[in-house]
């Protein structure tokens, strides 16, 4: 039954003109037609060089020594070359934003077909059929600032099927997409996978949204090499997943916990398939006895909202009298779609912006009349993008900037910049270049460079946003050791794991209102909430109710804190 | 700060129906003929039917505003660097001096001086409407489309549209991080001293420039994963045909350069002299 190779990687190294250490080494790998491929690893594992071997970015675009053979549908990848290669391979790349060529969907759909010099009439035929494949047609005249992130993504799928490739590859499709919209892509590229039985990669960190739908194999790769080769259940039931440094589905981790064998006959690989017979009983026992509850310390108030209301333009508020307390030391969760007005609230803290109605107390003061630049000294505002804030190229000048603009003497600088440098594990890298430094490292640097002016409350967009999980957990214990300072942490966010296991509350924004404001196990357990903010169901609590566990939310709150514990060991 | 400056926004007016490549001529020709005329009633008429096609436009103030003021600092400054280096340039070309007044030196105000300022006013009065509304009526994909038609490698007119899409975006990305250096006490306002607002607008730039070279390489990938460049030539999607308007704003451009060139040349010189008796 098996197909003929459409990929086909024979001892096939890579080795980056920059790095010193191939990329690659000895990849043998054979992809069939019409297979359904899910390639995991941690970052910096080469994953990603995987992809761009397979779409012709390596070496067109990232040059560097090739040695073994890539065949893509029969032809060898260096002979096809990048346009050789559009023409069998078609990508679709994280953040759709950044890919969109078009002023309009239908622009953007028939952006391949333009290049291939297909005429005006033929086009207009293809571009609607692609766009009925994936459920746009509606949407041909819109442009890309009008389009919901998913509504982007069908877009962008559609501009790869319009070319009539034999291959789909999906470089971390759900880097950008809030919860659902990740669940509805999962969705979609099942459904046209069905429907027009191409082959599909999907090269991803985020193992347990892609495998919402069923995959035929996973591929892990890491420090270079393929370190399993696997279908899920058997990848799932062995323990090469965390060696491999990636996260599994957090319904496993629960029952290896309540002492549970994983094996391939229980269908581990999704939560409605799994078989837990006697588990059921096991999970209900690990819940009764893990059954500590937890100190809730009552935080002295720092920062206020009372009834605050805003609009950018007259007669379009975005916010409607939204009130909120944040306690010293707190870290607080804010969620919400896409516009629902949860950046405008922080530039509102930060002073940006002025409430239209409503004030902002700090310590029980107005601040209402403050400056941006003395707000700044209490308030700081870290944004996603740390390219976004770095604007020197050295990391102690860098994080000095502020306070050298506050015309604060050389040496007490020195000192502080060397404490916040510690703090943020930075030290051994001050007299670097920011270049030469990682994304996440730069992300510290531009927490360091706000945590140098002291700050009592620091607003993080996105903190984790695109990390895997190392690099993930690193961040958020920074993050809990400042807010354990009594660093109030707000972090704007829409990863429920985070949400989950780091924030005391999450604040869910919809349509410029609070609608929800408590502890993120009971927020997450709300179905209405949880859909008026684009977020999905977490497994686990599919997993309590499957066990017959009425305390859903409890189940879930002893899990993080059972996890948390032994995490550290 | 939600106002797009200087983008396309999609209006149903006359104007706007006209595709690229006919608002493309039109502006060329029409700013050939206020360059090379220095008919004061040509330039009259010509300001006239400008301010006439822009009302038709209903382009928002908003949009061009800031352009406008930036334009019109240029314009007092051109004045004054005009009267600076040749104070009685409007006496060697009509011939003829009436003094107003006598300030220092060589520098005397004439009429012949105020006459030919004047008329250099009326060129720009009379190309800058047409220039924003060139820019603020086009498709941007549709002008790139329209600039390969006329003959433009289509690689440069991608490359022209793609910078006209992207103005919105550096927009958000300025905003951004402008608001994020605010925040760490960088201020770029007029409470600044001039050197140190300098040296903090830099410190915007660096990663300005830094987030629109990373776009620039996204964008640039993506393009080239879907085939762009491959081909000598390629088609057009949004490519229009051209319509019955189309040609008659044509013929009327046409029009209007001939009509303007006849004017202005028809005593042999370029310039309408009030002067002679």
């Amino acid at each position: 039954m098996m197909n003929r190779a459409v990929i086909e990687f024979t001892n096939f190294s890579f080795q980056y003109r920059a790095q010193t250490e191939p990329t690659l080494q000895d990849i043998n790998l054979t992809i069939y037609e019409g297979e359904k491929v899910l390639i995991v690893g941690p970052s910096g594992s080469g994953k990603s060089t995987l992809a761009h071997a397979i779409n012709g970015l390596i070496p067109a675009t990232y040059p560097g020594e090739i040695s073994g053979t890539l065949r893509v549908m029969g032809q060898d990848q260096q002979e096809l070359g990048i346009a050789g290669l559009s023409e069998r391979v078609g990508t679709v790349l994280q953040d759709p934003d950044g890919q969109f060529v078009g002023l309009t969907v239908g622009e953007d759909i028939a952006f391949k077909l333009e290049n291939d010099a297909v005429s005006q009439s033929e086009m207009t035929g293809k571009v609607t059929e692609a766009a009925h494949a994936v459920d746009i047609y509606d949407f041909l005249g819109a442009s890309p600032q009008e389009l919901s992130g998913g509504q982007k993504q069908k877009t962008t799928l559609a501009g790869v099927l319009v070319g009539e490739v034999d291959i789909l590859l999906f470089d971390e499709p759900l880097a950008s997409l809030d919860p659902y919209t990740g669940t509805k892509t999962i969705e979609l590229i099942d459904r046209v996978q069905q429907q027009t039985g191409k082959t599909v990669i999907i090269i991803e960190h985020r193992l347990e949204d892609v495998l919402h739908r069923a995959v035929d194999r996973i591929i892990v790769i890491n420090e270079g090499r393929i370190a399993a080769d696997l279908p899920a259940a058997e990848l799932l039931s062995s323990g090469l997943l965390q060696e491999a440094g990636i996260r599994e589905p957090l319904y496993l981790t629960v029952l290896k916990y309540a002492g549970c064998p994983i094996t391939p006959d229980i269908k581990p690989e999704h939560i409605e398939t799994i078989v837990l017979e006697d588990a059921a009983g096991k999970l209900r026992d690990w819940y009764l006895a893990n059954d500590e509850q937890p100190e809730y310390l009552d935080c002295p108030p720092v920062l206020e909202l009372r009834d605050l209301s805003f609009g950018y333009e007259k007669n379009h508020p975005v916010l409607h009298g939204v009130s909120l307390k944040l306690g010293k030391g707190e870290m607080v969760s804010i969620a919400g779609k896409n516009g629902a007005g949860k950046s405008t609230v922080s530039k509102l803290i930060c002073g940006f912006y002025r409430p239209s109605s409503g004030s902002i107390l700090m310590n029980g003061r107005d601040i209402g009349s403050d400056s941006i630049k003395e707000r700044a000294s209490r308030i700081g505002f870290v944004m996603q993008n740390p390219n976004h804030m770095i604007s020197k190229t050295m990391i102690f000048d860098e994080v000095a900037l502020g306070l050298k603009v506050r015309g604060m003497a050389e040496s007490d600088i020195e000192k502080r910049v060397h404490e916040v440098l510690q703090v943020c594990g930075l030290y051994p890298f001050r007299n670097w270049p920011v270049s030469a430094l990682s994304y996440g490292q730069k992300k510290r640097v531009t927490i360091a460079s706000i945590l140098v002016l002291q700050p009592e409350i620091i607003i993080l967009d996105e903190p984790t946003a695109g990390q895997d999980y190392r690099h993930y957990n690193e961040m958020m214990e920074f993050l809990l050791g400042l807010s354990k300072q009594g660093i109030t942490v707000i972090m704007i966010t829409h990863d429920m794991h985070l949400m989950l296991e780091y924030a005391q509350r999450t604040i869910v924004l919809a349509d410029g209102r609070k609608i929800a404001d408590d502890r993120p196990e009971r927020v997450l357990s709300d179905k209405a909430i949880i859909h008026s903010a684009n977020l999905k169901e977490t497994s686990l609590y599919r997993l309590a109710e499957r066990a017959e566990i009425d305390q859903s939310s409890e189940f879930v709150r002893r899990f993080i804190a059972f996890d948390r514990e032994a995490r550290q060991g | 700060m939600k106002v797009k400056m200087l983008s396309y926004t999609d209006l149903d007016t006359p104007i706007h129906r006209l595709t690229g490549a006919t608002k493309l001529l039109f502006f060329v020709l029409w700013s050939v003929s206020a360059m090379i005329t220095y008919d004061t009633r040509v330039l009259v008429v010509m300001l006239l039917f400008s301010l006439f096609v822009f009302k038709i436009s209903r382009v928002p103030f908003q949009q061009y505003a800031f352009v406008l003021y930036f334009i019109l600092i240029f314009f007092v400054l051109n004045h004054l660097a005009i009267f600076l280096f040749s104070p009685l340039e409007g006496v060697s070309i009509y011939g003829t001096r009436h003094d107003i007044f006598h300030i220092a030196g060589r520098y005397t105000v004439t009429w012949e001086q105020l006459f030919y300022q004047l008329n250099i006013a009326l060129k720009y009065a009379v190309v800058i409407p047409m220039a924003l509304l060139f820019l603020l009526t086009t498709d941007p994909s549709e002008f790139a489309a329209s600039l390969n038609r006329i003959g433009v490698n289509y690689r440069i007119a991608y490359s022209v549209s793609l910078a006209l899409r992207y103005i919105p975006d550096i927009q958000r990305d300025y905003e951004n991080i402008s608001f994020s250096a605010q925040a760490r006490g960088i201020d770029t306002s007029r409470k600044e001293k001039l050197p140190t607002r300098l040296k903090n607008i830099a410190a915007i730039l660096f990663p300005l420039i830094l987030t629109s070279v990373e776009r620039i390489d996204k964008i640039s990938t993506a393009m080239e994963l879907r085939g762009f460049g491959r081909g000598s030539r390629r088609t057009w999607y949004s490519l229009r045909p051209f319509t019955k308007s189309d040609y008659i704003a044509l013929a009327l451009i046409i029009l209007i350069a001939a009509a303007s060139a006849v004017i202005t040349f028809y005593d042999g010189s370029r310039f309408y002299n009030i002067f002679v008796e």
